[in-house]
């Protein structure tokens, strides 16, 4: 199968520092596609050069190439705003923004100029249905996002994204800052965006990678060590490194 | 094993509760100094009400306090002060907001550094200075373009007291607009937001609540300014919406009649009370408006 992402002799740089060393990476569609390493190694960093979010940190620096269906998404010609569309990405803490739970799901489409309120209502209650949102929220969609739980807000913010009808849905930690029935809530809900989605998710938690991923990286101060299958990684790692993090013998 | 000494050391609670009634006392002057205010300027108010009707200074379309047939209708000066108001919004509001939004959202770290303390300087300039740049380029100008503008005019006044609040408004609305939460503009940014959508959709929404108190503050501020309308936008009162024209505001007329040679106790004396005063309750409902709306539309992030 062709790769969705090839990245390719990538390298990051903030400033004079090298964060991102020599990276080359296949990521197939529709798979869950993990990055697990210690804290600093450079997987949140790496996420977000595949929808360019670092653009807005000052003084940073990408080398090599990395191509979304054959689309060189650094080269001069792309609008780093038409590829977050393309390109979505949920957060550490969830970061509703201050309007109602409706307003929050359609703030994309809208910008995109669409404003019937039929398609509107529509997808409100699709994506809030598909993220397992609509039977617990049903009755407030016109009430502030802010009110609901964390595990809710953080499943409104993968409903908004989901709005977008991205092709790549980029995941930093999503359920760090979640009591484990929530997460619990939101790995099975990755499991079944995966039928539409291709689903890029940093972690901390080895657990959670080999119990949702298909494939998993490991990161190590900047460099891939490894990345494979997940089943592969998780049983038989062909690195020594690998074998220490994952049987916890430090991170 | 030994043993800890809870008492108080000498004297040290004794000298907590000194200087807690010092900082009382502090804080009751101010309160008093307001009430005092408030009360000196109602005494002759309404000794100036037994003289003239509420309804007649309110409603009154000419104001002559001084000529015969002398006349209290406080309306010109409350057109006067209006136009002031709306010139100077023209001018402080959308520059004052465009220069917040640019500082918050768009300026790189450098261009923040200097300009930040620049547009704090146009706060720090003594408003006399504003006077004499209103008559002294301002008009010149005016005059350039609108040949029958008068040499005294709202528009120069109004003009001069809107560049003296855009800090105001700028840097009011920079300190809300920075208090939103980084992440609310990340999330935006990741559904493909460009800078632009990410100020007027999200930021401004979020920080609406003190922008629009700063926008109020400003307002209160035009009506109170004294030196520039004193200054630059002449003595004659007048019921007109034509900025080119000379006018006198609610503050003018107070300075004129205060630095004139009007007799102590007379009628003449007693009306800047009464225009005082509704000065006074002007700007407070201003005051009560800005309160309402900051907490009605406060956003918890």
């Amino acid at each position: 199968m062709e790769p969705k992402i090839k990245i390719r002799d990538m390298n990051f740089y903030y400033g004079d520092n090298k964060a991102l060393k020599d990276i080359n990476m296949n990521i197939y569609e529709k798979k869950i596609t993990a990055f697990i390493g210690p804290s600093g190694c450079g997987k949140s960093t790496f996420l977000r050069t595949l929808n360019r979010m670092n653009d807005f940190i000052e003084d940073t620096r990408v080398e090599g190439k990395i191509t979304l269906d054959d689309i060189d998404i650094y080269s001069k010609d792309i609008d780093p705003v038409e590829l977050r569309r393309k390109v979505g990405m949920v957060f550490q803490r969830p970061n509703p923004f201050p309007k109602t739970i409706y307003e929050n799901i359609v703030y994309g489409l809208r910008k995109n100029g669409v404003n019937d309120k039929q398609i509107l209502d529509e997808v409100v209650e699709d994506t809030l249905k598909s993220v397992a949102l609509y039977d617990e929220v049903k009755d407030k969609i016109h009430k502030s996002a802010l009110e609901l739980s964390g595990g809710q807000q953080q499943r409104l913010c993968i409903a908004r994204a989901i709005a977008m009808q991205p092709e790549v849905i980029l995941m930093d930690e999503p359920t760090s800052a979640l009591d484990p029935i929530s997460t619990m809530k939101i790995e099975e809900l990755l499991l079944d965006l995966k039928e539409n989605y291709t689903i890029i998710i940093v972690t901390h938690s080895m657990q959670q990678a080999a119990r949702i991923s298909d494939e998993t990286a490991f990161f190590l101060n900047g460099e891939v060590i490894e990345h494979g299958e997940t089943k592969v990684i998780f049983s038989n790692p062909r690195d020594k490194r690998t074998e220490d993090y994952i049987t916890g013998r430090f991170g | 094993m030994k043993k800890i000494d809870f008492k108080s050391k000498s004297g040290m609670q004794r000298n907590e509760k000194i200087v807690s009634s010092v900082l009382f006392l502090f804080g009751i002057i101010s309160i008093f100094t307001t009430f005092g205010i408030v009360f000196s300027l109602f005494e002759e108010t309404v000794l100036f009400f037994k003289e003239v009707s509420i309804l007649d200074f309110l409603t009154g379309k000419e104001w002559t306090p001084l000529f015969e047939p002398a006349r209290f209708g406080v309306l010109p000066l409350v057109f006067g002060t209006f136009l002031i108001v709306i010139f100077s919004s023209i001018i402080s509001l959308p520059i004052g907001l465009g220069s917040a939004i640019y500082l918050s959202e768009y300026a790189p770290k450098k261009a923040r550094k200097i300009l930040k303390p620049i547009l704090e300087i146009l706060a720090g300039v003594p408003s006399i200075v504003y006077g004499y740049f209103a008559l002294t380029t301002i008009t010149p100008i005016i005059k350039s373009i609108f040949p029958d503008a008068s040499v005294y005019n709202a528009l120069s006044a109004g003009i001069a007291v809107g560049i003296m609040t855009i800090p105001m408004v700028s840097s009011l609305s920079e300190d809300a607009m920075m208090a939103v939460p980084n992440s609310l503009r990340q999330g935006a940014y990741g559904l493909g937001s460009t800078k632009f959508e990410v100020a007027t959709k999200i930021v401004i929404p979020a920080a609406f609540s003190s922008i629009m108190a700063s926008f109020i503050l400003a307002i209160s501020r035009a009506i109170g300014e004294t030196m520039i309308v004193a200054m630059a936008a002449g003595s004659t009162p007048k019921m007109t919406l034509n900025p080119l024209e000379s006018i006198q505001t609610m503050t003018g007329y107070i300075v004129q009649i205060s630095l004139g040679d009007v007799p102590y106790g007379s009628i003449g004396y007693k009306t800047i009370f009464a225009v005082g005063t509704l000065l006074f309750t002007i700007t407070f409902i201003l005051n009560i408006i800005s309160r309402t709306i900051v907490r009605k539309f406060r956003r918890v992030y």
